[in-house]
């Protein structure tokens, strides 16, 4: 975009989708925003009415909104911890020579290809169920009392089945980095005298820094809004043991029929997204330049 | 101390064998340069010194002890890379402190170390850089820092000054034959610039094929070559070489003669013959000259002379200089 002209030409060019882009985001938004003022309950049809900041009132002082949001915290920061530690561990395994290098990495990957309701009620029945799960039988065969994961460790196992979905990712980001990373590099550093955890500390790591970013990016977009996964398992509970900010708005609106709570906590979850995109672009920021 | 020995060595990837087996003896303190045509294993020996590479037989030697089970880092080698593989995450400073920082020293040490070897090679002024605000002679001279750092036995460059451009190439050769001068370390330097071998180098190393093919001063190799490859390889431009009944009228199945040993005259020689392209380079120039029954000769002249393309001359052989070969490819002496 050199000349004045060229300048000119993208912007005409690129207007219409961004037209097209911020209709599609406006009209949604503003309807929200507009719901989230109204006392609007769908077992009373008619009866809307303006309410000022009630509806934002009673979803804040909901003790459930703060469980809410110290469980998404939890779900995205244990699934991006998993993901990445097991993901550049994976990585530096399969850039290995070893024998069906080929297929191995296809059977990595497939985890990513399988529907998220599929894969959470494949772990919940056939793995996690306290009777006829395989993680029962294991412990029935050395032993010991099974462990009904749902119930009594509802979020955790809700972060495990999740980061076995996005384990493949991660891996696959950074499995591209490393074979990016210039092998006399590696042998300079051996000459150097470092051995292979002080390669993968000073040499490694940092040139993986800006794959780590993106996956971190990209994960924690998809992260905050998980839901499919919590509906089919728990339901977000017991309690609400397992409900993130997602699942708490469809359950107010939904559940509870409160359409004005719903868009409610629909806005502010909104707000909480993107302080956290604040922050994740700051540190992107930091990380992709040079 | 850097005295190295190569004993019976050879060299296979699979079912290639890059170096069919091989004896070489370096003597602490030389300047040996490797060279040889792409593709002849000079990379692959130089890795097979710093123990990059495992050798598939034979044993190497390092100040009398057996090396050739020790890690690279043991060996009390350094290595610069024709990529320079600096760490681009680290300033200058950290990369050139870098081998000391893993051999365990404290901070005062080496920055006392790093400082030396920066001024050394004029790199004081960036030791807070990262080495992609550097220019490629500076990169250069960051990678050397680095190995200098380490106080090795011996030093290996692959092809280090390739991606210079030809002025800066000129100057860094200067350099590192002054730093080989000042530290009277072992160097072992791969290239396949004829300037850079004859001018830097104690002793020359021709590689073809995995083989050596002769192990000399550069004078040596370019006054009596032992074959007829290095005769080819070694001078530039290339040794004019003849075969057929005109190398037979000599006793020998192909006969040498370099550019500079022919001389030029209007009148009369041993061969007619005539002029095609001429290169004039201001203090010499090269023509080259087909003569009947012998080929086309590359006659080199100094100065500028008057003789222009498709002009009739006769060239004559200094006799002195004649290289005569066997059909085995040896020199016949
Ligand atoms: N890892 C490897 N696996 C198989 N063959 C290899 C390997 N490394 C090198 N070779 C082969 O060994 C031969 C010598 O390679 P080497 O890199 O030593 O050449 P070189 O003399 O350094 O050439 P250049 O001047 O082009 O750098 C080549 O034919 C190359 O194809
Ligand atoms: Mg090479």
């Amino acid at each position: 975009m050199a000349t004045r002209h060229a300048r000119t030409a993208a912007r005409i060019m690129i207007s219409p989708a961004v037209l097209l882009l911020l209709g599609w985001m406006l009209v949604p938004l503003s309807m929200t925003v507009y719901f989230s003022f109204l006392r609007y309950n769908l077992l009373m049809p008619g009866m809307e009415e303006w309410t000022g900041w009630l509806n934002y009132e009673f979803f804040l002082t909901d003790p459930a909104f703060f469980d809410a949001i110290g469980n998404t915290l939890m779900l995205v920061g244990g699934v991006l911890l998993i993901t990445i530690v097991g993901g550049v561990l994976l990585a530096l395994l399969l850039d290995q020579p070893f024998w069906g290098q080929g297929v191995v990495r296809v059977l990595v990957i497939a985890p990513f290809f399988v529907m998220p309701t599929v894969s959470a009620l494949v772990w919940k029945n056939m793995f996690m169920n306290p009777v006829s799960g395989l993680f029962a039988h294991a412990a029935k065969a050395v032993g010991l009392a099974p462990f009904d994961f749902l119930a009594h460790a509802p979020l955790l196992s809700i972060i495990l089945i999740v980061a076995w979905q996005w384990l493949p990712f991660a891996t696959l980001i950074l499995l591209t980095a490393l074979q990016s990373l210039d092998s006399e590099q590696l042998e300079a550093a051996e000459m150097d005298g470092a051995n292979p955890l002080n390669r993968f500390v000073f040499i490694m790591l940092p040139h993986l820094a800006r794959a780590i970013t993106v996956v971190i990016l990209i994960q924690t977009i998809f992260l905050l809004s998980i839901f499919a996964e919590i509906l089919v398992t728990t339901n977000g509970g017991p309690g609400t043991a397992s409900t993130n900010l997602t699942f708490l708005v469809y359950a107010q609106s939904l559940l509870q029929f409160d359409v004005g709570g719903g868009s409610a906590g629909g806005v502010i979850a909104i707000i909480l997204a993107n302080i956290v995109a604040i922050f994740l672009m700051r540190m992107i920021g930091k990380n992709l330049e040079t | 101390m850097g005295q190295i020995v190569l004993k019976q060595i050879t060299k296979s990837f699979g079912t290639v064998h890059v170096i069919p087996c091989l004896d070489l003896e370096i003597d602490d303190g030389e300047f040996v340069v490797f060279v040889g045509p792409s593709g002849c294993g000079k990379s692959t020996l130089l890795r097979l010194i710093a123990g990059l590479e495992d050798v598939s037989s034979g044993h190497i030697e390092i100040d009398g002890r057996d090396a050739t089970a020790v890690p690279p880092a043991k060996r009390g080698l350094a290595m610069v890379f024709q990529s320079y593989a600096l760490y681009p995450h680290m300033s200058v400073r950290n990369n050139i402190a870098f081998p000391l920082r893993m051999a365990g020293l404290d901070k005062a040490a080496r920055s006392a170390r790093v400082e030396a070897a920066a001024k050394i090679l004029n790199l004081t002024d960036y030791l807070d850089r990262r080495p992609g605000q550097l220019s490629g002679g500076q990169r250069q001279r960051v990678a050397i820092g680095r190995a200098i750092v380490r106080e090795p036995a011996a030093f290996l460059f692959d092809e280090p000054l390739s991606n210079l451009d030809a002025a800066l190439r000129v100057s860094m050769r200067q350099e590192i034959t002054e730093l080989h001068q000042s530290l009277k370390t072992t160097m072992i330097y791969v290239t396949h610039d004829q300037v850079e071998a004859m001018t830097m180098a104690d002793k020359i190393v021709v590689l073809n094929a995995g083989r050596i093919e002769q192990v000399g001063t550069p004078l040596a190799l370019y006054a009596t070559p032992a074959n007829v490859f290095v005769a080819g390889f070694i001078g530039s431009p290339r040794m004019n070489l003849i075969d057929g009944a005109e190398a037979a009228r000599h006793g020998a199945a192909t006969l040498g003669i370099r550019p500079e040993h022919l001389a030029l005259s209007r009148d009369d020689g041993a061969w007619k013959g005539v002029v095609g392209l001429s290169e004039h380079l201001g203090s010499d120039t090269f023509f080259r000259v087909t003569v009947d029954g012998v080929g086309s000769l590359t006659v080199r002249q100094s100065g500028e002379v008057d003789v222009k393309r498709g002009d009739t001359v006769f060239l004559t052989p200094s006799a002195p200089h004649l290289h005569r070969f066997a059909a085995t490819g040896e020199a016949m002496r």
